[in-house]
């Protein structure tokens, strides 16, 4: 894989809203990687998570290809752990939300199972509604 | 002299050696410092206590050293060339120039505790030497760990005394000397708090740190050099070295880097490998920092020759699964999270100023960073000077640093004093008699 | 007078047993848990991004509502506690945020409620001592691993229930009502949350790691807090198709395990619909 780097990325639209939205100051973090080792479903994800931040950083827009942002499942975890303090699930939020926004829609009732839609705990369904559709 | 470490040591040496009088001053019971607890030095693979005995025996027959251990500075007052200083004595219990380390007293003792020179890995009579090469080589009573002295509970110790060297009447002494300048070193401890803790399972037998593996590695430590687990005393084939715990971390511990673990891991590394040849060890790391004469190729050496294996990523998560440690890391550099089933953990604290800095900072009106290090008067110019005139710093104390550096700066510390006290506009005191 | 509740949705209704055995155990107690007069569901998450002011606004109006009865409401369901205190430390560090909601939602909300987790009022109004000693069933030998999940715990910073890395509430709470707790490393281990709607099998491998953390502990059962974490570790042990793998571990509410020790009647226990029922464990005793 080759990438461009260049002032207009690493200070560009996207990186600017990114943190906007989240709040978080990217370049604090310096990829030490405790976020992914203690993340409960990083056997599903593509990239780690440590990988998003990276990829975000260096305003790689094509992180919300991913399909990372989508497995978080904002147990907090990592930004309990991490030693700078930043607030990844902030940062998976707002990655979320940009796709979203953009019309993007991850979230399929139709496709599980009749049995599970009908027991599960309609808190799931409520949250998941707002976490993977607009 | 506050401190009787390497940098204690090494400074008191040099004023002495010159001709002028040293007092000092050490809180344990024994001098050396941490250093004496090594197995061997980085980069050079010394053996520790082969570089310090003859220094600790130096110091200890010195004429022109009073070394006054067990003790510690209460009260400091006065200025450049007339210090009066105030130091306790803790009751020792044993005449130290009767005593001759003959260890009859412990062999009768009935009270077992934790040795804190081995770090806990092993036990010692709550009458005691902290190791064999002590000096003093005299033995100490911890009244903390004794049945008891007012009343006397038990006695034996006394008894068994052939050269009748126990005085259970002795009490604190306050000594009052003059001085014409101070030099602190008083060195740094393990990071020890319980927020890096919690999740790193201090409490299992088989994690443990740095200063612990030392002294499974020492020849004179509590299993003569084997490395073995504390738990089932089996050899340990796969060992995990987490670097950076507590350190670089704003969050949970200090934001600092502790500048030696990298070395220090990397010699681990080495000796556990030259101990266990079919063992391996791997080590988490962030960046590796090994800025000093040799120590890139020190590092490179435990990664080719002795085929430790580097993992870039911090550790999340250890907890204990059937008789293994369970390690939680990363591996940044392909992307994977990892597991590894250990049978031993060393985690890599930071490293902070040792216990009392704060106070003793105050005391003589120096100045203490918000982690307790001492400042210098001026960080780049004058890396040895306390900033109030006649008070000077050297040593770990300062900030975390390898050996050389804490023997170049008692030196510097050293040269300092001398300087000072060449200069003619320095009156020097009377050289005092001390009881 | 009885402490302010919000039950939220899912213990209305797929979740009625957590609520009822909730009830039983705080009224056999004195802390009679008494309804908001109005209320509706809280949304489910907290808005985690800094520009969804939608997202507040179903909180904060329960936190009116809430403010109607009094200085405090508390929560049995994790995640409603979760939404509910982190909104609300949210609008006391940003009034503009309150105000804009409050003339958006033409309600008056003050800022100043208490949201409390019935664990707090356990721990901190009652004490466990207080507890054990109204226990009539001492749990003896049974060994209950506590299951905290996230929500109940992390932020800490905005939550402070409990030490999110060494947790102890639920441990105490075991040990008041005579059982054994048992640790185990996945107690705080996330169960997959809402990923068993958009994913199922990964939350499901997350569940299987947890159970089996647990049983090989030597846990007889667990206790959780949240109606989805029961939901995320019960289900998937439930009687299929090929039958049952044979070392299935019943997974309570911890109010459902109060109301055994404290000698309530069965049919406040809300046993009936478990996928593993837990009643063979008391029936046994």
């Amino acid at each position: 894989m080759r990438i461009q780097i260049s002032i207009d990325k690493v200070r560009g639209p996207f990186v600017t809203r990114v943190e906007e939205i989240s709040g978080q100051n990217l370049l604090a973090c310096n990829q030490c990687g405790k976020c992914s080792a203690g993340c409960p479903v990083v056997a599903a994800m593509d990239i780690l998570p440590s990988q998003v931040i990276r990829m975000a950083q260096l305003g790689m827009e094509e992180v919300l290809e991913s399909n990372t942002i989508w497995i978080c499942a904002s147990c907090l975890t990592c930004v309990t752990r991490c030693p700078k303090g930043v607030d990844l699930p902030r940062l998976m939020e707002a990655l979320r939300q940009t796709s979203l926004r953009k019309g993007v829609t991850e979230l399929d009732l139709k496709a599980l199972p009749l049995e599970l839609v009908r027991e599960v705990p309609q808190l799931a369904i409520v949250g998941g509604y707002r976490k993977y559709m607009r | 002299m506050i401190g009787a470490g390497i940098s204690g040591m090494q400074a008191a040496l040099d004023i002495a050696d010159s001709g002028y009088e040293v007092i000092l001053v050490e809180k344990e019971p024994s001098i050396g410092g941490h250093m004496a607890q090594l197995s061997e030095t980085f980069p050079t693979l010394d053996c520790s206590q082969c570089i310090l005995t003859p220094r600790t025996v130096e110091v200890g027959q010195h004429p022109n050293i009073r070394l006054l251990t067990l003790s510690e500075v209460v009260d400091v007052e006065g200025e450049v060339g007339n210090f009066r200083v105030k130091i306790l004595r803790h009751p020792r219990y044993v005449i130290e120039e009767k005593c001759t380390a003959c260890d009859d007293c412990a062999k009768v003792c009935p009270m077992v505790v934790p040795n804190k020179f081995d770090r806990g890995l092993a036990a010692r009579r709550a009458i005691y030497i902290p190791h064999p090469q002590a000096v003093p080589a005299v033995y100490t009573l911890d009244p903390d760990a004794c049945m008891g002295l007012f009343p006397l509970a038990c006695g034996k110790c006394a008894e068994a005394c052939e050269a009748d060297a126990i005085d259970y009447d002795m009490r604190p002494e306050i000594v009052e000397v003059e001085v014409g300048a101070i030099i602190v070193a008083t060195g740094y401890e393990l990071y020890q708090d319980e927020a890096v803790q919690a999740y790193t399972y201090m409490d299992h037998p088989d994690v443990m740190d740095g200063l612990e593996f030392e002294r499974l590695l020492s020849a004179s430590g509590p299993t003569g050099g084997k490395i073995i687990r504390p738990s089932d005393r089996t050899v340990p084939k796969e060992v995990v070295f987490i670097q950076c715990a507590g350190s670089r971390n704003p969050e949970h511990g200090v934001p600092y880097c502790s500048k030696i673990c990298c070395m220090y891991t990397a010699k681990h590394a080495i000796l556990y490998r030259h101990r266990i040849p079919d063992g391996q060890v791997y080590v988490f790391y962030i960046d590796i920092r090994a800025g000093g004469k040799g120590y890139e190729e020190f590092v490179t050496r435990a990664m080719e020759e002795d085929r430790t294996v580097y993992i870039r990523g911090r550790v999340s998560k250890v907890f204990s699964q059937d008789g293994k440690v369970m390690v939680w890391g990363v591996d940044t550099l392909t992307g994977s999270k990892v597991e590894i089933a250990a049978d031993m953990v060393v985690v890599v604290a930071a490293i902070v100023p040792s216990e009392g800095s704060r106070r003793v900072a105050e005391m003589l009106g120096i100045s203490v960073d918000e982690f307790g290090f001492y400042t210098a008067s001026d960080a780049e110019m004058t890396p040895v000077e306390g900033g109030v005139p006649g008070v000077f710093l050297a040593g770990a104390d300062l900030g975390p640093q390898d050996i050389p550096e804490t023997v170049a700066q008692a030196s510097g510390a050293a040269a300092k004093v001398l300087a000072m006290f060449q200069a003619a506009q320095v009156e020097m005191p009377e050289p005092e008699e001390i009881p | 007078m009885g402490i302010p509740y919000y039950p939220g949705c899912t213990l209305s209704t797929k979740a009625k047993n957590y609520d009822r055995s909730g009830r039983a155990v705080a009224a056999a107690l004195g802390l009679e848990l008494e309804e908001l007069a109005e209320w509706q569901c809280c949304g489910a998450t907290f808005p985690l991004v800094l520009d969804d002011s939608m997202a507040l606004i179903a909180p904060t109006r329960i936190l009116y509502q809430a403010q109607q009865a009094g200085e405090r409401v508390a929560t049995l369901c994790a995640i409603c506690f979760n939404v509910l205190r982190r909104s609300q430390a949210l609008l006391k560090r940003d009034p503009e945020m309150l105000e804009r909601i409050n003339w958006f939602t033409e309600q008056e909300y003050r800022g100043d409620m208490h949201v409390v987790h019935f664990l707090e009022i356990l721990r901190d109004d009652l004490g466990w001592e207080a507890l054990a000693e109204r226990v009539v069933r001492p749990l003896t030998g049974l060994r209950v691993a506590p299951y905290y999940g996230c929500l109940l715990l992390r932020p800490y910073d905005e939550i402070g229930l409990d030490d999110p890395e060494d947790p102890s509430i639920l441990h105490d709470l075991v040990r008041a009502l005579g059982a054994e707790p048992v640790d185990f490393p996945y107690s705080i281990e996330c169960c997959g949350s809402y990923l068993t709607v958009k994913d199922p099998q990964v939350s499901e491998t997350l569940s299987k790691d947890i159970v089996t953390s647990a049983r090989g502990c030597g846990a007889q059962a667990i206790i959780t807090a949240c109606p989805l974490c029961q939901f995320n570790l019960d289900y998937p042990q439930r009687e299929t198709e090929a039958g049952r793998a044979g070392n299935e571990i019943p997974v309570l509410y911890f109010t459902q395990l109060m109301a055994v020790a404290l000698g309530l009647p069965e049919e406040d226990w809300g046993m009936e619909e478990h996928y593993v029922d837990p009643r063979l464990l008391f029936n046994e005793q």
